[in-house]
């Protein structure tokens, strides 16, 4: 297996630095040789900063392909919004030559660094999926529980479908099919792939109409009997955990990471998973 | 009856260069508002920013606070039967009023905290303990921990003019 830069972002290793060490223990138990990539920035993020100079945009993603071609690696991600940026970005550079032009200009005024164009840009559900295998994971998974879990895609580790090319962005089955594979039982919700509410600069802008989509959200997994909700992206993740305390008690369904869900599926102790800055309580 | 208001297609072609290049493909079936979820929670309606784009009406697109309730979640863009690439043109849209000086204030703030710090979340003392008593590094392997590298981000900041956007918002 090759061998992948560490993409952190920003949310994951500030906020919930547990999806981080659960990260690191969960790709060594699974023999995904990872290395920190040195240097590298926020995405940035493809909602938000993407609505204001998409030139900009480009050119700070690209910055950080050039680290990761630089070392001569490829790039894992544990966020849908990193893994939409750089994705995205990246192709968008290898497709039109005159934008590569003009990011790689002010890339290498800027850093001396250009990007040629070498980096694959991994999202860890689907590195898992078809590199690691979901036999693999379940064979290492001996300490996992069966709980009903609500398993939230997101919205950007799919799509956009046409360049993603991961799965059905309507009827996914990847993310469920590890789920699963951790022991636990993946539940049908109503509208199951509806955005969290929180991107696109709607949570940073207008709060309240970020809070309803996920208030909907919520109350469609609490209908399905969800003992828990498991993300694949921090932005989500913080959007379902500080959402439930700004809903102020209506729904208690504590919120995890799927590499949290598989620390401790591996056996990892809870204290290493971080979960004591969950602000919706984790008692599982 | 309200008199017509006259199309504008010099906008709508501004549109098209700025990353909008499929606008003009919508026949306004609805199939992107009937989709949207933002639009389930407010008056925000899809198909309309769509026409109203087409048709080059700047006034009624450019000012508006609907223009960002997408929360880029890609569901309208995966349906239309058209293959209106719709967050593209969201995307070119919102770059055009940010130019013009519509630029939410927490929006222009998430915006410097990137231009100064190269990260869009700060590291604050707590962080750091907890990074620590994690076993990780207590300040993370990124341009936090690299002046040089957060040196880089700046340059690029300048040399795409970002920097004066985020200290004016555009106005």
């Amino acid at each position: 297996m090759a061998k992948y830069g560490f993409f952190l972002g920003c949310i994951m290793p500030l906020r919930y630095p547990g999806i981080e060490s659960s990260s690191r223990e969960v790709f060594d138990a699974l023999g995904v040789e990872i290395v920190d990539m040195k240097g590298a920035s926020c995405c940035p993020a493809p909602g938000v900063m993407r609505s204001f100079d998409q030139t900009y945009w480009m050119s700070v993603a690209a910055r950080n392909l050039a680290i990761a071609e630089k070392m001569g690696v490829d790039i894992v991600t544990i966020c849908n919004g990193c893994f939409d940026t750089l994705f995205e970005v990246a192709h968008k550079l290898n497709h039109d030559p005159e934008m590569r032009k003009k990011v790689n200009k002010i890339l290498k005024d800027a850093t001396g660094m250009e990007y040629n164009g070498t980096v694959n840009v991994r999202h860890f559900v689907e590195l898992l999926y078809r590199d690691v295998g979901v036999e693999a994971i379940r064979a290492k998974a001996k300490g996992g529980k069966n709980l009903k879990a609500a398993v939230h895609y997101g919205c950007h580790f799919l799509k956009p479908s046409n360049i993603k090319k991961i799965d059905d962005a309507e009827r996914p089955h990847v993310f469920d099919d590890i789920v699963e594979a951790a022991g636990m039982t993946s539940v049908a919700y109503k509208d199951k792939g509806m955005c969290c509410g929180a991107g696109g600069g709607v949570r940073a802008r207008t709060p309240d109409v970020a809070l309803k989509m996920t208030r909907e959200n919520l109350v469609n997994m609490k209908n399905a009997g969800a003992e828990v909700i498991v993300d694949c992206c921090p932005f989500c993740h913080l959007q379902y955990d500080a959402g439930q305390v700004a809903l102020k008690g209506e729904f208690a369904i504590p919120v995890l990471h799927l590499m949290q869900i598989l620390g401790l599926a591996f056996g990892l102790p809870k204290e290493k998973l971080g979960l004591e800055v969950h602000q919706t309580k984790v008692n599982i | 009856m309200p008199e017509a208001k006259e199309p504008n297609p010099e906008f709508t072609r501004k549109v098209v260069e700025a990353g909008g290049k499929t606008v003009n493909l919508c026949f306004q079936c609805g199939t992107c508002t009937g989709s949207c979820p933002s639009g389930r929670q407010t008056a925000f309606r899809v198909r309309k920013l769509v026409r109203r784009a087409q048709l080059g009406f700047e006034e009624d697109v450019l000012p508006s606070d609907d223009l960002w309730l997408c929360t880029t979640c890609f569901t309208c863009y995966e349906r239309c039967p058209r293959g209106v690439e719709i967050v593209d043109v969201i995307m070119a849209l919102r770059n055009m009023a940010v130019r013009k000086g519509y630029m939410a204030e927490p929006h222009r703030k998430v915006a410097e905290l990137i231009s100064k710090t190269g990260h869009l979340v700060t590291l604050r003392d707590e962080d750091k303990a907890l990074r620590t008593k994690l076993g990780l590094e207590g300040t993370p392997p990124t341009v936090f921990s690299d002046p040089k590298a957060l040196e880089e981000v700046k340059k690029i900041a300048a040399l795409c003019g970002f920097d004066k956007l985020v200290q004016t918002g555009g106005k």
